[in-house]
């Protein structure tokens, strides 16, 4: 069996596939690839179902080594990657002979970038997702980040690869568009002044250094609801933005607890919410008002797009 | 019942708008009504104390359909009997290492510290929903006299097993999590193991009582 050791993990680098969906009445949040277009882009090049479990590095990535030859595709951000010292690009496969020695640097894009290897990385699945969940630590490898000296198991794969990249016209349509986040109303939008709503979407907000996958932080003129008393706790959606006492905003994420009792101005369309997970402490963002309509568009086209086979490739 | 948009691909649901046991049992049977129905286009269920938050998949139904779809269902709603709530009894030791808070919230009350444990240990509680990390269950309602404000401050780190109470609320820290609940005491037992079926200790609608232990008993039923 294929294995893959970690030579030097990078600075935060956990196994995760689209994530486990379904369980909020349990208090679980499926956690998932903060950004699972580039998961299911960069599997698709592999030859793996879009859903396999791959390895989400977080602005800086590792250094890897696998034990048998294989075939690899890195997607998401640029992290500057070599093997055996030869550059690599990212949204394109190549072919890896056992004991090549892959290192991954530092961001020179977004967040995140998935090493996807042909077969899927396998562990032990925690209700129907290999997603690690790393708040209660479960899920993934061990259910935790991994660190220097793991071996992850690779499944068997195909043992003929066809090296491949992504076409110009779909790397055009995911062209990095941080600086605009469509969002559509939410729950508690009434609850906030005209004042504050063209504020909200009139200023540019940054992401502090506080954001990881629970949640964004961001920075900009304090926003205030005319709650009068604290709001009763309910059930909130991945990407819902909660005004906080001190009128600044938080994204809640992948990891995300289930519950909340701060008003939601907003909550990021579906079809943009694969951005956050490119988005950087210091980054700053813009929010654009859509309607339900043109949110569930977006949305169809995003999944037609991820469902169009083989145009998706040069 | 009002219904509110959370977002392209969920709808809130509020049965009522208040803490109250009538207005959950009314968000307890939606929820196992349509866990039980399971209709194609819901994704997620999450229950709190008078909202139930429904999500579904926009390319097959949409705001309006799932408001007809829960009205519909919804009709049903006083004929439904609830599932017989199960009695969970969780040890705790109260107060020292286990308990930080303890001392603190009986001077907040001015009250001695044994009667803030008298007063936790003497309810049934009604686990309401779980919420915040996985088997992390929300309980209520406390007795009026120690209903205490959160931390100012969370802590980063509060150890798995923490009992803490926030308003009117008590609950056990399933995980190593930050919290800003105040930690009055410990149960040795497992909230939430992942090899074990359920999982989770509490599930909603549980009705949960706790028993003052002694440190000795503590290490004693934590040892497997």
């Amino acid at each position: 069996m294929t294995s893959l050791l970690v030579e030097s993990p990078g600075l935060l680098t956990t196994v995760q596939d689209l994530g486990r969906p379904g369980f909020g009445a349990r208090g679980i949040s499926p956690s998932g690839a903060a950004d699972p277009v580039a998961l299911q882009l960069g599997n698709s090049l592999v030859g793996n179902a879009p859903g396999a479990a791959a390895l989400e590095m977080t602005l800086m990535g590792g250094n890897f080594i696998l034990s048998e030859p294989t075939a690899i595709a890195l997607a998401g951000s640029d992290f500057g990657a070599t093997l055996d010292g030869q550059a690599l690009d990212t949204w394109r496969s190549y072919s890896v002979a056992a004991g090549e020695k892959l290192r991954i640097g530092s961001t020179r894009s977004g967040a995140r970038c998935y090493l996807c290897v042909a077969g899927g990385i396998q562990v032990e699945p925690f209700l129907g997702s290999a997603s690690t969940h790393l708040v209660s630590g479960l899920g993934g490898f061990a259910g935790r980040s991994l660190r220097k000296g793991d071996l992850v198991k690779i499944r068997d794969a195909a043992t003929t690869f066809v090296e491949r990249a992504l076409s110009s016209t779909t790397l055009r349509i995911l062209q990095p568009r941080k600086v605009v986040v469509r969002v559509t109303d939410g729950p508690q939008f009434d609850l906030f002044s005209a004042e504050s709503v063209r504020s909200f979407y009139e200023s540019e907000f940054r992401v502090t250094e506080e954001s990881n996958r629970l949640g964004l932080h961001l920075e900009g003129p304090a926003l205030k609801s005319t709650l009068q008393q604290e709001m009763i706790t309910e059930g909130v959606t991945l990407g819902a933005i909660q005004i906080t006492l001190s009128g600044q905003p938080i994204f809640l994420f992948v990891e995300q607890q289930t519950t909340g009792g701060y008003p939601k101005i907003a909550n990021v369309i579906s079809a943009d919410l694969f951005r956050i997970g490119q988005l950087r402490p210091r980054d700053n963002i813009r929010f654009e008002r859509v309607s339900f309509a043109q949110a569930r568009a977006a949305w169809l086209e995003l999944r037609q797009l991820l469902a169009s086979g083989d145009t998706l490739f040069a | 019942m009002r219904f509110r948009a959370a977002s392209d691909s969920a709808l809130l649901v509020y049965l009522g708008d208040e803490i109250s046991l009538k207005v959950h049992r009314r968000v307890l049977a939606l929820l196992q009504i349509l866990q039980r129905e399971r209709p194609g286009w819901l994704t997620n269920l999450q229950p709190a104390y008078c909202s139930l938050l429904v999500s579904f998949d926009p390319l097959q139904i949409d705001h309006s359909g799932v408001e007809v779809a829960v009205r519909e269902l919804a009709s049903h709603l006083l004929e439904t009997r609830l599932s017989a709530a199960r009695l969970i009894e969780i040890p705790v030791c109260y107060g020292g290492e286990f308990g930080p808070d303890l001392q603190e919230v009986a001077a907040l009350h001015g009250l001695p510290a044994q009667r803030i444990v008298e007063l936790h240990s003497s309810r049934t509680y009604h686990a309401y929903f779980l919420g915040f990390a996985p088997g992390f269950a929300y309980l209520g309602d406390l007795a009026d006299e120690i209903a205490t404000p959160r931390l100012a401050t969370p802590r980063k780190i509060v150890p798995p097993g923490s009992v803490g109470i926030a308003g009117k609320q008590t609950a056990v820290y399933p995980f190593a999590t930050p919290g800003g609940w105040r930690l009055i005491g410990r149960t040795p037992l497992r909230v939430f193991a992942a090899e074990r079926e359920p999982m989770e200790m509490i599930t909603i609608g549980d009705k949960v009582c706790f028993r003052a232990v002694s440190a000795e008993e503590f290490r004693v039923l934590e040892s497997p």
